[in-house]
């Protein structure tokens, strides 16, 4: 056994982390996204113009971008919420995803794991169906109803999870959480499939909700969205490291100095918080939680130091991308976005599963 | 009861069932104290329960402080842990594999400083894992990998080392390699290593004490020349063995039945 000198830290390998070639991956993915987002659609205007027309908007800051008042208005007023949205949704549905992925320890586990999709289905349901009964002007989705009680049923599914994911055991182990979501989504969802049977006219609205979409979106659903998913997406990233050291195990990670079932619980109260914000405006989008996160695994390593802020980056680019074919590729009408997600991301990831050196699952 | 580890009335239930029966041991700074006895008698859950890992009763102490008044944090400064079968994270390369030993030194939501770098550094240089930090854990050979296991154990800086059957799935040569850089350590570090070994003929060539374990109690304490005795382990492990005077200790060698004819 020979003792080597260390050598000087820049000749040794790093550890895993955000470094600047990585952060400059993921905001010019998200920019580029969002260029093509606000510059491609039924009046197609010059990216380098929008961009500039962007860049006006902040404070200080005075470029002419050579468009009309009415193209800027296409810009500021139609486009630009729905890529704020579209880059909060997919930002948060992916972070909440590989935050899932990481406390589980579990590859498969998806943001809609722990009854947020089902709760939030079931909340849709009877907002609908309430719209209906009582006749409310423009839909009940137009109203507000939706988002709110999607919000509200999506809570309900996690805390019920949670709460019958402790019971009969004096711990929540990832085990009984799951077993407790499985139970909690089979419940909800009967719930939910028997008020569509009693209201039969609701289930196209319910339908368009389960398919999600960001058809309808605008500032309101971006300032209702935008506090949870910046307190979940403050806490998730503030404990990625924590995440590191949970693939050890708990007991391991409780040798380490961790609370392993504290911390679980804490980052997936944030991560469901921030699932439900989504779901609550976008409706059911499938497919970004899972398959992004496993992307950056499968590029850029298995440290959540990498995967979480970086799936936040191209979450959000992939789902605006996303939303620009769902409107584009077949005008007038719009195709679900996830069907989109799915299309997209689906051959990409297999492309780059066969050609990865390293799996790491 | 003072010492490094200080363990008093020790009982630990699992799933109900008593494991441990009230233990009582004593291992002192810069000690090697084995512990040995058949399947089932509670070496691990000792190590766990020293390791503040279990709910118990009675009391166990590192350093003359109680770990009931330690926060976690505290403990893993204090006491490291190399368990039986460690989790070897998919895809996690060495050197983030070390550092995750620095856990303790971190602050909740912080990020690896220099010092914790530089730690892990003269680590990595001790246990000869330089050349390896950038390979992924999982590819490394059992010999490598145990050295990574110990490597991380040694990154949280503990002076308290608890092995559990640390080389169960190496050969021979490894064995000993991994067990002559634990004894070099002890001695450079100043630790004091308490172990689990099923290995009797190895665990009495390194340690300084040995404790028998039989259903939850401990039945023989003292020397490798006091514990291991033929009628001690023909009567708690039931099986047929011949010690055999060695350079530290008796070396037990396995003795099959009688043919039949």
């Amino acid at each position: 056994m020979t003792a080597l000198m260390p050598k000087s830290r820049e000749q040794r390998p790093r550890p895993a982390r955000l470094t600047a070639g990585w952060l400059a991956a993921g905001v010019g993915a998200v920019a580029v996204a969002a260029v093509l987002g606000l510059a491609i659609g039924p009046v197609a205007l010059n990216p380098l113009a929008v961009a500039a027309e962007v860049l006006n908007l902040l404070p200080g800051v005075s470029i002419h971008s050579g468009l009309t008042p009415q193209e800027a208005a296409i810009v500021t007023q139609l486009r630009l919420p729905r890529v704020a949205l579209g880059l909060l949704v997919g930002s948060m549905l992916a972070l909440a995803g590989g935050c899932y992925q990481g406390v589980f320890r579990n590859p498969l586990a998806d943001p809609y794991l722990l009854g947020v999709a089902a709760g939030a289905g079931l909340g849709a349901t009877a907002a609908v169906a309430l719209g209906v009964a009582t006749g409310i002007e423009g839909g009940a989705r137009a109203s507000g109803l939706v988002p709110a009680f999607a919000f509200a049923g999506a809570l309900l599914g996690v805390f019920l999870a949670y709460g019958l994911g402790a019971a009969g055991a004096k711990v929540r182990t990832p085990t009984t959480l799951l077993l407790a979501g499985v139970a909690v989504v089979a419940f909800l969802t009967a719930i939910q499939t028997y008020i569509l049977q009693r209201n039969l006219e609701t289930i196209r609205e319910v339908y368009t909700f389960i398919l999600g979409s960001l058809a309808t979106s605008g500032w309101s659903e971006v300032r209702l969205a935008l506090p949870y998913a910046a307190v979940a997406a403050v806490v998730v990233l503030a404990h990625r490291r924590e995440l590191d050291v949970f693939s050890v195990g708990d007991e391991e990670a409780a040798s380490l100095g961790l609370h392993p079932q504290r911390s679980r619980l804490l980052l997936l109260i944030a991560a469901s918080l921030g699932t439900a914000a989504a779901v609550a405006v976008s409706g059911l989008i499938g497919f970004v939680g899972i398959i992004v996160p496993h992307m950056i695994r499968l590029i850029a390593g298995t440290s959540y130091r990498l995967i979480l802020p970086l799936s936040m980056f191209f979450g959000g680019a992939f789902l605006v991308l996303s939303d620009l074919l769902a409107r584009t590729i077949l005008p007038p009408t719009e195709v679900p976005i996830g069907v989109v997600t799915a299309f997209l991301g689906a051959p990409f990831f297999v492309l780059v599963l066969r050609s990865a050196k390293r799996v790491g699952l | 009861m003072t010492g490094a580890i200080g363990v008093s009335a020790l009982r630990v239930s699992l799933g109900g069932a008593p494991v441990l029966l009230g233990i009582d041991l004593t291992v002192e700074p810069g000690e090697w104290v084995t512990v040995i006895g058949p399947n089932g008698a509670g070496k691990s859950t000792l190590l766990r329960a020293v390791g503040g890992l279990l709910p118990h009763t009675g009391e166990v102490r590192l350093h003359g402080t109680p770990v009931g008044q330690l926060r976690r944090r505290e403990m893993a400064r204090l006491v490291a842990t190399v368990p039986q079968t460690p989790t070897v994270p998919p895809g996690m390369a060495v050197l983030d594999y070390v550092l995750l030993g620095r856990t303790p030194y971190i602050k909740p939501l912080g990020r690896e400083s220099e010092r914790d770098l530089t730690a892990v550094d003269e680590v990595l240089a001790r246990l000869d894992l330089t050349g390896l930090a950038a390979r992924e854990l999982e590819t490394l050979s059992g010999g490598e990998r145990q050295r990574a296991f110990l490597a991380r154990a040694l990154a949280q800086g503990a002076t308290v080392l608890l092995l559990d059957e640390p080389t169960s799935a190496l050969d021979i040569g490894h064995q000993q390699e991994v067990l002559d850089l634990v004894d070099e350590l002890r001695a450079d570090r100043r630790l004091t290593v308490l172990a689990t070994m099923h290995d009797l003929s190895l665990a009495g060539e390194y340690a300084d004490r040995m404790v028998l374990l039989a259903r939850g109690a401990v039945v023989a304490a003292g020397s490798p020349r006091d514990v291991l005795t033929e009628d001690l382990l023909s009567a708690h492990f039931g099986g047929r063995g011949r010690g055999v005077a060695g350079e530290h200790g008796p070396l037990i060698v396995p003795v099959r039945a009688p043919r039949r004819r």
